[in-house]
């Protein structure tokens, strides 16, 4: 026994130089179970042989087993190769599997002996199982034998036509490996990509763009035809196709669509020069004219709208799971979208570094090369970049990249603070990153220069060599840029000689004072004198410099240092060192004139004080960006093989109709086409998958349609109840899907496949709606609220409602259609859920959504007729409340923008004397921070005095507060008194109902506040503003278009209108065209956003975000109002 | 796109080799060892080194390096992020991935890596499908094999590679139906000396572990979605049904998986449950120096802080600490100077203490800094960002599953500098 494991270890050497010549070994009886797989299997061939020849799976399998364990090891099994190769044919599906990784990895070697295995393969392909034909087709195309390449060609040929999608996809596998094995193939291969890539199945995608991508990436054209498709299965492909597909798309989209960013870019070089360069007013100047034809440029480019496909189909990708998928759309929109959408990505490129360190790596590496372009993407998540002391280095001195790159006037603080406490890190490397960085700070902003060089003058004193010599060296070079201002520093440099002794410190400062003797002409002289001194104890680093200078001294100052420096030139005449002597000799000859020195000693001084240009403190990562981001030659910053250019721009886009395919192909595939080419019972599903991604779309609209969006839940409830309308609007959202809206060739497209789409859900509506309206007067606003009840509930949707739902095109009035097509019964469960949940808003939004129409008093032509019930029950709340639209009626506004609108609570003559107004004071309530304060005024215009006017039996609907005011005892005839009091509306505009009473009446009153009252002013940055924009997309986006009334032209005009319909705060905005205000909603402090975008002539665009989308609604309506009158 | 795989362990050797398309020379590997002998740590070791003819991108996990070979331009993170599925997939097979797990299993990783990549190119992924075609190794099923002699390997193709969910293997039946989640949250955080907040966020993650039978379609929606500033999900999530509603439907894998990740927005101020208190220095002269650490609880919110543990990297110079808590247990390793205070459960009446003397090498400089903390706690039921799970609905089958939500908090990557 011990004998053989000598033997083991002897032979195991020979066996891992790859020699065969342990056939002949001799076999040591070893129980097969009992011997761990990787200790002795070497000898044990002639067994392995054995077990392989003998008729039972179990023993082939155990024999194949222990064979592809040695392959895993990297041990040479290739002398079984005859053996293994006969089993390929075995019934046995394992042992099969691991015959055919036998073969895969030693066919290369025994070329003759694998073509046995050929004809098994051929017999393969034609088996009914696909998972058989897939796998042969996988085998044989990875045998690396040239002579097969004809019968590969074939199979892959057939294998493209297969039915089953999972051996079309092996066959776009097969492609890059006959491929590699045979180039000349090419042309054949690419008619099997170009058939391949019209295939419909996502399960195909992926690996035919790999296909394209290694066989043929020239042939930009093979994609045109299947651009849009790609665009649109792209979110259901498994995600390593959709990196490869979204990296070649990137490219595909550079060929052939313009560059949205061709004026910003051009802007953005130049404010970078004046920031960075001398002669600031002359880039101004520059800045100026670009930006005027800039300007004139902006308006000619419109977005071709495949290419505002693309960046709408990848988007929702930078939610995926794959950090790779993640990246690559991210880079996608680095590169291909306008500047002001690219920001969508910084929030996922930080998510990602919360991954594993590797991912980490190469995302900070991506992100460094993107905070030099885009340093304003990143800046809201500076602080994701802090370093951890147990962060590698590798990753540390990566974000330390960022930070530098990110700081800017206005942080430069808090980074620099951070920075202070990375310097006394532990980790030197790291610290001295951090004073490299801290340089940079300080060449990049000038406001912080001198702190930084205090700073670092400070570190001069650290105990750690590389701290100080760092530091010296960063000093050094800052200094550099404008010696003249900082002399003292020099000056105290000079006094650290004395005490610091790392030489590489000391001999950068001796370099400093002699390069800048002429700024510190008295200390120099002194500071040689005393290193003339010390000269013999020095280091070698320091004589050099010492010697130097005191050469620099002699030239500029020989009357001084003539002495000093001959002095020092004899010491260093006899040193020990020879580079030392050599630099004294050489120098000596230099600079002392002799009768033997030539013309060199002439230009001396232009020698040793020529002017050395400043150091230039550079990002790696600056220009990086020429590489696409994400990919391997970025990283490396080197062009890897295989590498395609990232192409420019084109001047003039190419022409786009390239990409136009029959409707049928990119819309709604026929089904019989599919059959052709694949399995029939495949074609359910993938209608299916197609018809999600549809459904997909069709949610997607409102958050992509920037500006004429849905328009609200209004319009689509109009339509609803309007069937002319239907297919006007269907034709609309119809356009809307090719893209932006933007008008051009694609919406023919987009609205005939609406209006085919439209057919089959109409007919559903029509049967089912006629009894439903018959019932409920079928009011829109009540649908309106049904839906949103039924979409707060997450309502079910079975799978078929969803197929017949997604069908229709994404007009959102349809889907409303399919939910009223549900069945009767269906609905009520809902409801009754509704019910059982304790959600009070519901029933209070669908009132005041319509006691909204109620004091309208002109209703707007989308009106529909209200449902009577409610509105009559509503009828007496609302009385007294005739006054309301005044609030909106222009001539109450007062000019002054604090002025506030007195409502009438009770009149003179009903009061019997007694006049009571209130107001919305816009204060926050003192008693309660969510209650609205109110104003009142009591005036008597008796001649009795009124005694104890208090409130009495309030009558508020559920949730509302008050808080009454102290009762007034006694008010005097002909006074005036005014009390506050709070009430808590609970952000609905329902009435609040009282009696005032009086010492011997009672008056039924109520206050209603206008929806504008029910919000409170907030503060907010432009930044946030937009942050919390994009957070209220969707339906909680409300736009609508207005044209703005004859005395609400100017600026002044219009954000007085607003700001008095509504209780909003302004929120600065960079560009004029825009006033944005925000608030938050009282009760329960939900934001409240408004824009107004005024445009040519008198139009204007208004958009309302808020969470509470009833709220919204009323909003919309009351601005809409007074801006347009 | 990936050439080869080697799994290096920590000891250098190469103990497993995989060739996807033809065989690169395993002394590919020397460049890497160069590396890493220059890293010093394993930690620093770059993930991407470019040789002559290959590119090597590793990355390392449970003292394992994976090296896959690269010849020619591919995404780096498309290859790091499947060597990450791989490890996970070794994981989910055999519980964990050590190489003792690798090599007893080797023929099954064969399988697997077989299976995972063609021709370099990623092939099947997804657990429910690759389990559908190898089944995992248990106990049980080799000893049937061994008695019956039938296989490990599916004949089949597998019914998630064909459908548009390959998430799910099709014919799932329970006895008992199931849906558990775990809400998962981390504070990460920054303290400064002074024990303010210099950076503070939370991550979450929703883990499911859902054994359904059929084709169940869940959607799972919270109380409160607006707190979710930042989200990544699993594949099944429809992306634009959380878009719209911020809701979560989806059908489901089945098995364990995570269902998604989150991010709660940044601005809503993270609470701090713990606070320490420290007090460490090291003498100017002499080579001694003080330590004296309080952990205490800031804000528990009712719930008790447990699992507390404090590790410290000190400075090289440190010898020995001669410490004593007031609770717990620590220890010291001389050799990777880790400092290790295991407290438990806090409780609020008695503030843990650790206090001692630091034993410094003599004649050493005093170190420069103070070593920073690191603060590991666990919060049981409690999702300190206060997002809560409001229900669980479930379509497309007609059982009722048990259904059932854990909440748990811990500390990320918590740090406190002093």
């Amino acid at each position: 026994m011990r004998k053989a494991e000598a033997m083991s270890a002897s032979s195991a050497y020979n066996d891992e130089k790859g020699a065969s010549s342990n056939i002949g070994e001799p076999e040591y009886g070893h129980d097969p179970a009992s011997g761990g797989i990787f200790s002795s299997d070497y000898k044990r061939h002639d067994d392995l042989k054995e077990m392989l020849d003998s008729n039972k799976d179990s023993l082939k399998l155990e024999a194949m087993k222990r064979i592809v364990a040695m392959i895993a090891r990297g041990k040479n099994a290739s002398d079984l190769f005859p053996a293994v190769v006969k089993n390929v044919a075995c019934k046995n599906i394992e042992v099969k599997k691991l015959v055919y990784v036998y073969l895969v990895r030693y066919a290369e070697e025994q070329q003759d002996l694998a073509l046995l295995s050929i004809s098994t393969f051929q017999r393969g392909l034609k088996d009914p199982n696909q998972l058989i034909r897939a796998s042969a087709l996988r085998v044989l195309s990875s045998i690396r034998v040239t002579i097969i390449v004809p019968i590969m060609m074939l199979a892959i040929k057939e294998a493209a036509s297969d039915m089953s999608p999972y051996v079309r996809k092996t066959a776009a596998h097969a492609i890059p490996k006959l491929y590699s094995l045979d180039p000349d193939q090419k042309d054949q291969l690419i008619e099997v990509i170009e058939k391949l890539l019209a295939d419909k199945t996502t399960l195909v995608a992926g690996s035919v763009v790999m296909a394209f991508e290694e066989v043929c990436p020239e042939r930009i054209d093979l994609i045109h035809k299947n651009y849009r498709k790609l665009c649109n299965l792209l979110i259901d492909v498994e995600e390593w196709g959709q990196v490869v597909i979204i990296n070649m798309l990137t490219r595909y989209a550079r060929t052939q669509f313009l560059n949205p960013n061709h004026n910003e870019s051009l802007l953005e070089e130049s404010a970078e020069k004046a920031f960075y360069g001398s002669d600031e007013e002359e880039t101004e100047e520059k800045d100026e004219k670009e930006e005027v034809a800039a300007l004139a440029k902006r308006k000619a480019y419109v977005m071709d709208p495949d290419h505002r496909l693309l960046l709408r189909n990848t988007k929702p990708l930078l939610q995926s799971r794959n950090a790779a998928v993640v990246m690559a759309v991210a880079q996608l929109y680095f590169h291909l979208a306008p500047k002001a959408e690219v920001g969508v990505i910084a929030k996922a490129q930080v998510r990602l570094m919360r991954s594993h360190s590797e991912v980490q790596y190469v995302v900070l590496q991506n992100v460094a090369t993107m905070s030099i372009k885009r340093r304003g993407m990143f800046e809201p998540y500076l602080k994701s970049f802090y370093i951890r002391s147990t962060d590698p280095t590798q990753i540390k001195v990566l974000k330390l990249e960022v930070l530098t790159n990110l700081a800017n006037e206005t942080n430069i603080s808090t980074i620099l603070r951070e920075f202070q406490t990375y310097i006394k890190s532990m980790d030197k490397d790291f610290v001295a990153a951090s004073i490299q960085a801290i340089g940079r700070c300080a060449t990049n902003i000038g406001e912080v220069r001198d702190t930084c060089l205090n700073g670092l003058v400070q570190l001069l004193s650290n105990r750690d060599e590389l701290v100080v010599a760092e530091s010296v060296v960063v000093i050094k070079k800052l200094l550099q840029m404008q010696p003249a201002q900082h002399s003292d520093i020099i000056k105290h440099m000079a006094k650290l000689t004395d005490s610091i002794q790392v030489p590489m410190a000391r001999a950068s400062i001796l370099w400093l004072i002699g390069e800048y003797c002429e700024h510190v002409p008295k200390i120099a002289p002194d500071v040689l004198r005393k290193m003339a001194k010390s000269f013999t104890n020095e280091e070698d680093i320091v004589k050099l410099q010492i010697i130097n200078l005191a050469a620099k001294l002699y030239l500029t100052n020989s009357k001084q240092t003539k002495l000093l420096t001959q002095y020092v030139l004899n010491l260093a005449k006899y040193d020990q060192n020879y580079d030392i002597r050599d630099r004294a000799r050489f120098i000596r000859q230099l600079i002392v004139p002799t009768e033997k020195s030539g013309v060199l000693s002439k230009y001396a001084k232009k020698l040793f004080l020529a002017l050395k240009p400043a150091p230039v403190f550079e990002s790696p990562f600056k220009d990086r960006d020429h590489f696409q981001l994400g990919s391997l030659s970025h990283l490396l910053n080197a062009k890897a093989t295989g590498y395609q250019e990232l192409p420019a721009w084109p001047d003039v886009a190419p022409d786009p109709s390239v990409r136009n395919v029959e409707l049928d192909e990119v819309i709604s595939p026929s089904e019989g086409r599919i059959g052709l080419l694949g399995d029939w019972r495949e074609v359910p599903e993938w209608t299916k998958c197609s018809s999600r991604e549809k459904r997909k779309e069709k949610v997607e609209k409102p958050f992509y349609s920037d500006s004429e969006g849905e328009s609200g839940p209004t319009e689509s409830a109009d339509s609803e109840s309007e069937l002319p309308s239907e297919l006007e609007s269907g034709g609309g959202s119809g356009s809307e899907e090719g893209g932006s809206g933007s008008g051009s060739e694609e919406s023919d497209e987009g609205s005939e496949s609406g209006k085919e789409k439209k057919k089959k859900p109409e007919k559903i509506k029509v049967r089912k709606t006629l009894p439903e309206s018959a019932e409920s007067e079928h009011s829109g606003e009540e649908e309106k609220s049904v839906r949103k009840r039924k979409e707060r509930k997450a309502s079910s949707e079975s799978s078929s409602e969803e197929e017949e739902e997604s069908s229709s095109e994404s007009s959102s009035s349809e889907s409303e259609s399919e939910e009223e097509s549900e069945s009767e019964p269906e609905t009520k469960k809902k409801k009754k859920i509704t019910l059982s949940k304790p959600a009070p808003k519901e029933p209070k939004n669908e009132v005041s959504l319509l006691d909204l129409d109620d004091f309208i008093p002109t209703p707007s032509p989308q009106m529909t007729p209200i449902n009577n019930i409610v509105s009559n029950s509503l009828a007496n709340d609302l009385q007294g409340l005739s006054f309301t639209d005044s609030s909106l009626s222009p001539t109450m506004i007062s000019p002054s923008f604090s002025s506030v609108k007195t409502y009438e609570l009770l009149h003179r003559i009903t009061g019997e004397g007694l006049a009571v107004e209130y107001c919305f004071s816009r204060q926050p309530c003192s008693l309660d921070p969510h209650m609205v304060a109110v104003q009142i005024q009591f005036s008597n215009n008796t001649d009795t005095e009124a005694k104890s006017l208090r409130i009495q039996e309030p009558k508020l609907m559920s949730g509302m507060r008050m808080q009454e005011f102290p009762e007034i005892e006694v008010l005097a005839p002909g006074e005036t008194v005014t009390v506050s009091m709070g009430i808590d509306f609970c952000d609905s505009t329902q009435a609040a109902n009282f009696q005032l009473c009086t010492q011997t009446r009672k008056f039924y009153v109520s206050i209603q506040p206008p929806v504008g009252e029910l919000m409170m002013p907030v503060f907010m940055s432009e930044n946030e503003f937009k942050k919390e924009q994009g957070h209220l997309m969707g339906m909680n986006e409300i736009n609508e278009k207005l044209t703005l009334g004859e005395k609400c032209q100017s600026d002044h005009a219009i954000v007085q209108r607003v700001t008095s319909a509504a209780n909003l705060s302004r929120v600065p905005c960079g560009s004029d065209r825009e006033y944005r205000f925000a608030a938050k909603t009282v009760t329960s402090g939900s934001l409240v956003l408004v824009t107004v975008v005024t445009k040519e002539g008198k139009a204007a665009q208004l958009t309302v975000n808020c969470e509470k989308m009833v709220i919204g609604t009323m909003l919309v309506k009351d601005i809409l109002q007074a801006l347009s009158q | 796109m990936i050439h080869s795989l080697f799994l290096i362990n920590s000891a250098g050797d190469i103990f497993l080799e995989k060739h996807w398309k033809s065989v690169v020379s395993r002394s590919v590997c020397d460049y890497f060892f160069e590396a890493q002998e220059k890293a010093v740590d394993v930690e620093n070791v770059p993930p991407v080194i470019p040789t002559p003819h290959h590119y090597l991108i590793s990355i390392y996990q449970d003292k394992i390096f994976f090296v896959a070979v690269i010849q020619t331009e591919v995404p780096p993170l498309f290859v790091i992020e499947f060597l990450h599925r791989v490890v996970e997939m070794f994981r989910d097979y055999f519980g964990e991935c050590s190489e003792a797990a690798i090599k007893e299993n080797v023929v099954t990783v064969y399988e697997l890596l077989e299976e995972m990549l063609d021709n370099g190119f990623p092939l099947a992924t997804e657990s429910n499908i690759l389990k559908e075609l190898i089944r995992p190794p248990t106990i049980l099923r080799s000893v049937v094999n061994s008695i019956t002699g039938s296989s490990n390997v599916g004949e089949t193709l597998p019914t998630g590679q064909l459908s548009i969910i390959p998430w799910r293997r099709a014919e799932v039946k329970y006895t008992n139906n199931e849906a558990y989640f775990d809400v998962v949250e981390e504070i990460d955080a920054i303290l400064d000396k002074s024990g303010s907040t210099v950076f503070a966020e939370i991550q979450g993650v929703i883990d499911a572990s859902i054994k359904l039978s059929g084709m169940p379609d869940l959607t799972l929606s919270f109380m409160n979605p607006r707190l979710l500033d930042d989200v990544s999900f699993h594949p099944c999530v429809r992306f634009k049904r959380w878009e719209s509603e911020r809701v979560l439907s989806f059908i489901p894998p089945d098995g364990n998986f995570r269902l998604m990740d989150y991010q709660v927005s940044s601005q809503n101020l993270v609470a701090i449950p713990v606070y320490v208190n420290h007090n460490i220095n090291f003498k100017e002269s002499g080579s001694s120096g003080r330590f004296d650490v309080t952990v205490g609880l800031k804000q528990n919110m009712g719930k008790s802080v447990e699992g507390v543990i404090m590790t410290v990297h000190m400075p090289k110079v440190v010898l020995n600490m001669n410490l004593t808590p007031t609770q717990g247990t620590y220890t010291y390793d001389p050799v990777t100077k880790i400092l290790t205070w295991d407290i438990g459960k806090i409780n609020p009446q008695k503030v843990p203490n650790l206090k001692g003397v630091i034993c410094l090498q003599s004649g050493a400089p005093k170190p420069e800094e103070n070593p920073n903390l690191n603060i590991q706690f666990r919060i049981q039921q409690l999702a300190v960002s206060g997002i809560k799970v409001n229900r669980l609905d479930m379509f497309g089958e007609k059982y009722k599953p048990f259904k059932g939500v854990k909440y748990v908090t811990k500390a990320g990557k918590f740090q406190v500098r002093t």
